[in-house]
C-alpha cells in the first residue's frame, strides 16, 4: 500500500479504528477545476475526514527566475509581469524597487502616484477574480459573474494606460511606462464612483447568505500564532487577527501618505478571511480616491539618463542620444553590485523580490518571494480534521496563484 | 441564526440578481460585436512606411537586440542606386517575427529608431498551424502609405 506523495492512485491502507478499517490515499487535482490552476493535493483520508494533506507542486514550473538572469535589467520586467498573473503591477513593483534601491534612485512623485493607483486597481481585479471563482466553487453562480464585470472594467484601465490587458509591464525601474491619458482618468473616476455600490452588491449575496456561511464560517481554522509560525502573510494573517500589512507597516512607493485602514478580522476561518478581502476592496477605492484627488505633476521617470532611453525628438538632432540609445537597448545599463531585498504588498501578502547584482549588465540572481507559495504551507494546518469537501473552500479563501507558487 | 433571518438574507440576494435583469448588459458579443481597443494597444506588428512609399526600416536590428524573447529576426542588405527600398544606407532584406514566441511587449516599438516597427490593435491572430505565425516582411508591411494606416489611432508615446 502506497504513502508516496507521488501515487497517482487511490491507496488504502489498513488503520485500526478508522472508517472501514483503513486510511485512504487520494489525489486532489492536478487538473481539479477547483484547484485554482494546477494544484495536487495528496490527501489522507479517514472515511471523510482529512487525515493528511501533501501539496506536489511544479507542474506551472517555467523557470521564471532562472529566465531573469539571461535578460538585461530592463528587459526582466516583463517576466515578472507572468508568474503571479493576477497581480502583475505588484510583481513590477517589487522588482522595480529593488533595482531603483541598487541603483540608488528615487522615482519621482507622479510616478509613485501613480504606482499606488496601478496596484490598487491590481488589487480590487485580483480580488474579483478571487471572490468570483471561489464562490462559483462553493455554488455562488452568478457573483462570478459579476465579479468579472467589474475585473473587466480595470482591465480596460490597464489596457488605456499602458496599451495590454495582463501582462502590462508597465512599472519598470526608474518609474513608469507612460503617463496615463485623460480617458483614463475618467474611466477611473468612473469606477471610484461605481466600485462601492457593486461591493454592495456582493455582499448582499454572500455576507449573510446561510448557505455562503455555511460553507465557511468555522471552516480552515488558522490561529494568529500558527499564521506567524508558517510564514503566511496578507489576508491570510490579517484574517487570523494581526493587523500585518506591507503598505502600513514597512511603507513603500508612498502608501504612507494615504489614509486607510488595515483590514482585520479576527475569526481565522474562511469566512473571516472573506470579510477581510471585502474591507479591502473598500480601502482600496479609497486610496484610489485619495491618490486621484493628490496626484502631483511632474516627470513620471527618474532624472537618470543611463537608464532612460533619450527623448524622440533628440534622435533627429543629436548623435549622443543616437549612441545611447543604441547602446542602451542593445547592452542596457549596469547596476552597482550588491544585493536588496523589496518587498510589496501583493493581494495575496508579502510579495518580496531579492536582486543580486554583480555590476553586470544583468542580474546574478533574482528571486521572488512569493506569497502564494508561503501561504499554501498553511493549507495541510488548516486542513486537518475537516471535511474533505471543506477543502474546496480552503484552498479558495488561502487565494494561491499556481504560477506564482512554482514560478 | 434563526429561520427568518436566513430567509431575509437569501431575499436580499435573489433581489439583486432580479434586479440585474433589468439592468443593460454588459456582455460583448463578439466576434460578431467588437470590443473598442485602446490607442496604445499592443496587437500584431506593423512596418510603416514613409509618405514617399519608402520603407522606414533601415535594417538596425535593434527591435531584435530589446526583443526579450528574440522572436525577430532582421537580415539587412545594402541600398543601391536602382534599388532603393528605404532611405537609409541599408535596408531589411529579411524581417520575420515569430508570433507564436513574442509576448506582445512593446519593446521593439519602443527600440526602433525610425519608428518603423509599431504594435497595432489586431489581437484576433488565430491560425491553423505553426508555420503561418511566422510573419514575414510581406506580411508585415503596410501596403501603401495613401491608405489609412491599419494602425489607425496608433500614436507613438515613447
Ligand atoms: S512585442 Fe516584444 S516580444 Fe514581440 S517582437 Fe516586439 S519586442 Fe519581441
Ligand atoms: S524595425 Fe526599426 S529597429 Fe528594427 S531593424 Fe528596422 S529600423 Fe531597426
Amino acid at each position: 500500500m502506497s504513502s508516496s506523495p507521488t501515487g497517482v492512485t487511490i491507496s488504502r491502507e489498513p488503520a485500526e479504528g478508522h472508517v472501514g478499517g483503513e486510511l485512504l490515499t487520494v489525489n486532489f487535482g492536478p487538473q481539479h477545476p477547483s484547484t485554482h490552476g494546477v494544484l495536487r493535493l495528496v490527501v489522507i483520508l479517514d472515511g471523510e475526514v482529512i487525515r493528511g494533506v501533501r501539496p506536489v507542486i511544479g507542474y506551472l514550473h517555467t523557470g521564471i527566475e532562472k529566465q531573469m538572469e539571461a535578460l538585461r535589467w530592463q528587459q526582466g520586467v516583463v517576466v515578472t509581469d507572468r508568474h503571479d498573473y493576477l497581480s502583475p503591477l505588484h510583481n513590477n513593483l517589487a522588482y522595480a524597487m529593488a533595482v531603483e534601491r541598487l541603483v540608488g534612485v528615487e522615482p519621482p512623485p507622479r510616478a509613485q502616484a501613480l504606482r499606488v493607483i496601478m496596484c490598487e486597481l491590481t488589487r480590487i481585479s485580483s480580488h474579483c477574480l478571487w471572490l468570483g471563482t471561489s464562490s462559483l466553487e462553493l455554488g455562488a453562480m452568478s457573483m462570478f459573474m459579476y465579479c468579472l464585470r467589474e475585473r473587466e472594467t480595470v482591465l480596460a484601465m490597464n489596457e488605456e494606460i499602458s496599451g495590454y490587458r495582463m501582462h502590462t509591464s508597465y512599472i519598470r525601474p526608474g518609474g513608469v511606462m507612460a503617463d496615463a491619458t485623460e480617458r483614463f482618468w475618467d474611466m477611473l473616476a468612473d469606477f471610484v464612483e461605481k466600485m462601492p455600490g457593486h461591493v454592495d452588491e456582493y455582499e448582499d449575496l454572500l455576507t449573510n447568505n446561510p448557505i455562503w456561511k455555511r460553507r465557511t464560517v468555522g471552516i480552515g481554522y488558522l490561529s494568529a500564532e500558527d499564521a506567524v509560525r508558517l510564514g503566511a502573510s496578507g489576508p491570510m494573517v490579517r484574517g487570523s487577527g494581526l493587523p500585518w500589512d506591507l503598505r502600513k507597516t514597512m511603507p513603500y512607493s508612498g502608501y504612507e501618505k494615504y489614509d486607510f485602514e488595515i483590514a482585520v478580522e479576527e475569526a481565522g476561518d474562511c469566512y473571516a478571511r472573506y470579510l477581510c478581502r471585502i474591507k479591502e476592496f473598500r480601502e482600496s477605492v479609497r486610496i484610489l480616491k485619495q491618490a486621484m484627488a493628490s496626484i502631483p505633476d511632474g516627470p513620471i521617470n527618474v532624472d537618470e539618463r543611463k537608464m532612460l532611453p533619450p527623448p524622440r525628438e533628440e534622435l533627429e538632432t543629436s548623435m549622443e542620444a543616437v549612441i545611447h540609445h543604441f547602446k542602451l537597448f542593445t547592452e542596457g545599463y549596469s547596476v552597482p553590485s550588491g544585493d536588496v531585498y523589496a518587498a510589496v504588498e501583493s493581494p495575496r501578502g508579502e510579495h518580496g523580490c531579492y536582486v543580486v547584482s554583480d555590476g553586470t549588465h544583468k542580474p546574478r540572481r533574482v528571486k521572488f518571494r512569493s506569497a502564494s507559495f508561503v501561504n499554501l504551507q498553511a493549507l495541510e494546518h488548516m486542513a486537518m480534521g475537516s471535511m474533505i469537501a471543506d477543502m474546496i473552500a480552503m484552498i479558495g479563501t488561502a487565494d494561491t496563484v499556481l504560477g506564482d507558487v512554482d514560478r | 441564526m434563526s429561520v427568518f433571518s436566513d430567509v431575509a438574507a437569501l431575499l436580499v440576494g435573489l433581489k439583486t440578481t432580479l434586479g440585474e435583469t433589468f439592468k443593460p448588459h454588459v456582455t460583448v458579443q463578439w466576434p460578431e460585436e467588437k470590443s473598442v481597443r485602446s490607442e496604445r494597444y499592443r496587437g500584431r506588428h506593423y512596418l510603416r512606411r514613409y509618405d514617399n512609399g519608402l520603407e522606414r526600416c533601415i535594417g538596425c536590428e535593434l527591435c531584435a537586440a530589446a526583443c526579450p524573447v528574440g522572436c525577430i529576426l532582421v537580415i539587412a542588405a545594402e541600398n543601391t542606386a536602382e534599388n532603393r527600398v528605404s532611405p537609409g544606407e541599408r535596408y531589411a532584406k529579411v524581417y520575420e517575427i515569430n508570433m507564436l514566441r513574442c509576448i506582445f511587449c512593446g519593446y521593439c516599438e519602443e527600440a526602433c529608431p525610425v519608428q518603423a516597427i509599431v504594435l497595432g490593435p489586431e489581437y484576433e491572430l488565430s491560425n491553423v498551424s505553426r508555420e503561418q505565425f511566422i510573419y514575414t516582411k510581406e506580411m508585415l508591411l503596410e501596403p501603401s502609405p495613401q491608405q489609412p494606416p491599419l494602425y489607425a489611432g496608433k500614436k507613438s508615446q515613447h
